[in-house]
């Protein structure tokens, strides 16, 4: 299997402004044609995106999800407001007990710029 | 030729399973379980390793091939299994003691067990073999019908058995336009129920929109290469695009015949009690044996079936098989099925107590000895709470009480008593029969193990792990055991917080706490989740009535936009109509925003207007138009009050006795916008003829000649019950004033997500105990009650209007924050009778 380089494929965009994403919530931007949700989880001070399509019913609502986490290790996690699947913010695994995954990307926040990283090409 | 004989090195004697289904598993299990003697080698002809057919109609709601997995192929590897799939075993040859595959593999054997279950039974019509038909039994049939079922709009199912009728309801799931049920009995489910419960489900299942088509004889299948229809004996035909044939099943003995074992003249390996077949190294288990003239249809039998050989095969004691209990209960199509002991015996041999309510579509009949003392069998069609109940009534020969037909009318408070009725079952009783757990191991797992949760004992015991029809019993005895134990059971939140909401509702306000964030810190741990960050934030809602939007983040999806969101992301827009009425200007008003926006609009049940399908962005421009012409939000996203139904009352009714619309509009106006553990509805009628259906409401009020009726704790829904009587013949004050009380007293000590209804149920003393607090001020807390509910009265503001004027709070609602003037393309509307719908998911 080909294993690919991940830090130097990684290309960084600015999508937002930290204030455009609710405290301890979501919000949804735009790349290209693609739909990314981005969480501002201030409780822990860290940012996360995933794709914003809950694979369950294709629906692009995951960034109007309601976050938190699981488990002695706290894993972060978002909760699809349709029928509440959940999945880790960190490996994008559904953690209700289906088989899903979800994209997850990096993310950088600088001053108030909120950056996401792409794949090269993208 | 490949040859896997005898492995050299081991010489383990060998045992070979024909068949990895259901059975053919759980006897590998079990035999691993109670020795490592044997070497073991299976043989399936299906491409996955034994799956869960009994559950095999999840797979068309989401389950994949991997949940319903039996177990993994690193199982099979760790146990030291030899596991062949896709292997089909076409020899025996008793002579060698050894097996031939399709594959061309030879395996020999000291001991062959036949674990080959059945086939669907397919009748000899013509067209069988057309595109279309289809039968019912493996993965592979239910992906083949879904794939079909894409361009198919009408379907039927051949037989109307239990099988049968499951498969209507996967092709209801699937989106046919129609189902049909075809049979060639004169009634349903014949070999389950009687013919008054058959006569029942069947007017359920038409009413259900299931054409059901008793006493056809299908003479041929028509179509070119494709199924057209069926043409029955009688002249009649029926137009399908498709058509799964469940007419029974046909035990797979092809091997053992050709390999000269006894087999029965309709089919099954003839077998004596310790499933020995008429060669004494061979076995027979499943669905393929054929023990005192029975093939037995269902996995319980065949898992004890299992154990009879494992026990054999490792010497431990004798086990014998002494036929099976065949009581079953299934859940078709929203109709409650189920069958116990005896259902048929009737008269001279035995009593007959029947309940029917037609209306409802309830049927219970329980069989009961002739001396009255003991329960025979019975039938229920409808509601079957009492099924595990009964069952074990029946098994384990319990005296019944002086008036047996409480089992099935259900004595008042039923539900506490059927929680307690299961600690009087003995030890032994048998509760989950899969797996063979008693009452005794349940109990004990509880008090030795510390097992507190159905999940936990499914670990433990794997009680509740095969068909589950016994996990409301598991559950039910785990509590009474911890009750039994001194155990306080404590229904908290959620993983977060050791408390239930009633707890946390009184910590927050002792301790003054106005966020999620300091309740985290100061009674919970970790980050919180869906479960608690919306019990929270309904609890600060309901102690401070400050604006939900203030707190976006922790509100339940439709709280955090105030409004439901539906298929394909887009939401929906109620303003408050207050008892029902409106005036033509803010008909056209809602008329025009309708138009404007494009919005499918629709009159509720709750007589207000629904205007669906609008964008997230669109909704604080909608609600700009609509507050300015005078309405507010209608609350119809929060646990929260909705609707107070009125009738038209005193003012034009000739029977009217006062205003009953006056008092809804007062009532409604009075407590909107109150959070609350769930929703609140109310109805006010002009008299008993109670056109506003207020007795099906959370709160009803129904004009008497000398005052008003106040009844509570009514639920529509899926579990509708009659509100009950408060108070009669009060005046309006004194009417506001319970209702104040009640509510409040609600409020504050209900479950998350509790209607009052079943906050009522659970309380102790019910009725009685209520009018105790709210009439009687028996806990001394009536003053504090409707000083809260003052509070939040005064507190109230129109939560749109807030948004609405806040350019802060309206820059959340829209679908990108890097394109605020994009909607989401992936919201897409359909046409439909000159209105749009929500693309289909
Ligand atoms: C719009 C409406 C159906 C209609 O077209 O008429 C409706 C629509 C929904 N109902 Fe209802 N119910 C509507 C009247 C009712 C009624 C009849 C009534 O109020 O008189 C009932 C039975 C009465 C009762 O509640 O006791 C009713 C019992 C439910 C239930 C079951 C509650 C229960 O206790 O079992 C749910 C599920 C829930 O709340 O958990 C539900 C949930 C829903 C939800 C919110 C489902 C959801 O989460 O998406 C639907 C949202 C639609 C939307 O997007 O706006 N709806 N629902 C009705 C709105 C009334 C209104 O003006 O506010
Ligand atoms: C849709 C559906 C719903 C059901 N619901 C219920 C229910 O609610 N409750 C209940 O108790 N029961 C239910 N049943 C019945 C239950 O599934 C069966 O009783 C159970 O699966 C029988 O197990 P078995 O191992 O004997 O047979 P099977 O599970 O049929 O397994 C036999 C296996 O042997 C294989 N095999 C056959 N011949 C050969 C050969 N020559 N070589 C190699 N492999 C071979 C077959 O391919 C098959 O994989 C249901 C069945 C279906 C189809
Ligand atoms: S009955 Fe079901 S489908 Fe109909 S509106 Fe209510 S929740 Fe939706
Ligand atoms: S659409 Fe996301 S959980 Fe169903």
């Amino acid at each position: 299997m080909l294993v690919l380089e991940v830090e130097s494929s990684v290309e960084w965009m600015f999508v937002c402004y930290t204030e455009d994403v609710p405290e301890n919530g979501g919000a949804c931007v735009k790349v290209g044609e693609e739909q990314i949700a981005i969480f501002n989880f201030s409780r822990r001070g860290a940012w996360y995106a995933t794709q914003n399509l809950c694979p369950h019913k294709q629906q692009m609502v995951l960034a109007r999800g309601m976050i938190g986490s699981t488990g002695d290790t706290c894993e972060p996690k978002v909760a699809c407001p349709f029928h509440k699947k959940t999945f880790s913010l960190l490996s994008g695994e559904c953690l209700s007990g289906d088989e899903y995954q979800i994209k997850t990307y990096p993310v950088k926040v600088v001053e108030d710029r909120v950056y996401l990283g792409l794949e090269k090409g993208q | 030729m490949m040859n896997v004989n005898l492995d050299p090195l081991f010489q383990k004697p060998t045992v070979v399973v024909i068949g990895n289904g259901m059975v053919g598993y759980k006897f590998c299990e079990k035999l691993l379980a109670k020795t490592a003697a044997f070497k073991l080698v299976v043989f399936g002809e299906e491409p996955r390793p034994a799956y869960d057919r009994v559950h095999l109609s999840e797979y068309f709601n989401g389950k994949t091939a991997d949940d319903l997995s039996m177990a993994s192929l690193d199982w099979y590897r760790e146990k030291g299994i030899t596991l062949h799939l896709g292997e089909t075993i076409q020899e025996i040859n008793r002579e060698t003691k050894t097996i031939h595959s399709l594959n061309g593999i030879t395996q020999s054997y000291d001991y062959l067990v036949l674990a080959t279950g059945s086939s669907a039974f397919v009748p000899d019509v013509p067209g069988v073999e057309k595109n279309g038909v289809f039968v019912y039994r493996t993965i592979e049939d239910l992906e083949m019908i879904e794939a079909y079922a894409r361009t198919a709009r009408k379907g039927a199912v051949l037989g109307g058995g239990l099988l049968g009728l499951e498969a209507a309801k996967a092709l209801i799931d699937l989106g046919l336009e129609e189902t049909h049920v075809v049979e060639f009995a004169t009634r349903l489910m014949p070999r389950q129920i009687d013919s008054a419960g058959s006569n029942m489900l069947f007017n359920k299942l038409q009413a259900l929109g299931l054409k059901v088509h008793l006493n056809k004889n299908t003479r041929t299948i028509s179509g070119e290469d494709k199924i057209k229809g069926l043409e029955f004996t009688d002249g009649s035909s029926l137009d399908v695009d498709m058509l799964v044939i469940s007419a029974g099943i046909r035990p797979r003995d092809e091997l053992a015949k050709l390999a000269g074992l006894e087999t029965g003249t309709r089919g099954g390996v003839v077998v004596n009690e310790k499933m020995q077949t008429s060669d004494k190294s061979i076995f027979a288990i499943g669905e393929c044996a054929l023990y005192n003239g029975m093939i037995y249809g269902l996995v319980a039998p065949g898992y004890e079936m299992a154990e009879v050989v494992a026990t054999q095969l490792c010497a431990a004691g004798e086990r014998e098989f002494r036929g099976y209990d065949m009581s079953t209960k299934l859940k078709l199509i929203g109709v409650d099925v189920a069958s116990f002991g005896d259902p048929f015996v009737s008269e001279p041999d035995s009593r007959a107590i029947v309940f029917e309510d037609s209306h409802k579509g309830v049927y219970k009949r329980i069989n009961i000895s002739n001396c009255g003392k003991y329960l025979l069998g019975g039938v229920l069609i409808g509601d079957a709470n009492a099924y595990n109940i009964l069952l074990q009534t029946v098994n384990n020969k319990i005296v019944l009480p002086p008036n047996p037909e409480d089992l099935i009318l259900g004595a008042r408070g039923g539900e506490a008593q059927a929680g307690a009725g299961v600690m009087s079952l003995p030890d032994e009783a048998l509760i989950c029969s899969c797996e063979s757990v008693t009452k005794g191991m349940i109990c004990s797992a509880v008090t030795e193990d510390g097992v507190t949760t159905v999940d936990g004992m499914k670990k433990c015991c794997k009680a509740g792990t095969g068909c589950g029809g016994c996990i409301p019993l598991v559950k039910d005895l785990i509590n009474e055991t911890l009750k039994a134990n001194g155990t306080y059971i404590k229904n908290v939140v959620c993983e977060h917080f050791d408390h239930s909401r009633q707890e946390l509702f009184d910590l927050l306000k002792i301790n003054d706490i106005h966020t999620y964030d300091e309740a985290l810190d100061q009674f919970g741990k970790g980050d919180g989740c869906e479960l608690c960050k919306p019990t929270i934030a309904s609890i600060l809602a309901s102690l401070w009535n400050d604006v939900i939007v203030k707190q976006q983040p922790i509100q339940d999806s439709n709280d955090r936009f105030l409004a439901n969101i539906q298929k394909g992301g887009t939401y929906s827009v109620v303003p408050r109509i207050p008892g029902g009425e409106i005036t033509p200007d803010k008909l056209m008003v809602i008329g025009s925003v309708a138009k404007k926006y494009g919005l499918y609009t629709k009159i509720t049940g709750g007589q207000r207007i629904d205007m669906f399908g609008a964008h997230l962005s669109d909704l604080p421009a909608i609600w700009e138009e609509l507050i300015a012409a005078g309405f507010e939000s209608g609350h119809a996203y929060g646990k929260a009050l909705r609707t107070v139904k009125s009738c038209v009352g005193s003012t034009w009714c000739r029977f009217g006795l006062h205003d009953s619309v006056s008092f809804a509009i007062e009532v409604e106006e009075r407590y909107r916008g109150i959070r609350a553990p769930h929703k609140i509805k109310g109805g006010v009628s002009g008299c008993i003829r109670e056109c506003a259906e207020a007795q099906s409401k959370d709160f009803g009020i129904i004009a008497t000649e000398k005052g008003w009726n106040l009844y509570v704790g009514g639920n529509g829904g899926s579990k509708p019950q009659h509100a009950q009587l408060l108070a009669a013949d009060i005046d309006k004050e004194t009417c506001i004033k319970y209702l104040d009380r009640y509510l409040m007293f609600y409020i504050k000590t209900a479950d998350a997500l509790t209607r009052t209804a079943t906050w009522l149920n659970k309380m102790e003393g019910g009725m009685s105990y209520l009018k105790n607090v709210i009439i009687n001020d028996s806990l001394g807390i009536n003053d504090e009650l409707e000083r809260e509910m003052q509070s939040l009265i005064n507190n109230y503001k129109c939560e749109w209007k807030e948004v609405v004027d806040s350019p802060e709070l309206r820059k959340r609602f829209v679908h990108f924050v890097n394109a605020p003037q994009e909607k989401d393309p992936n919201a897409k509307f359909e046409p439909m009778r000159e209105q749009v719908k929500a693309r289909e998911w």
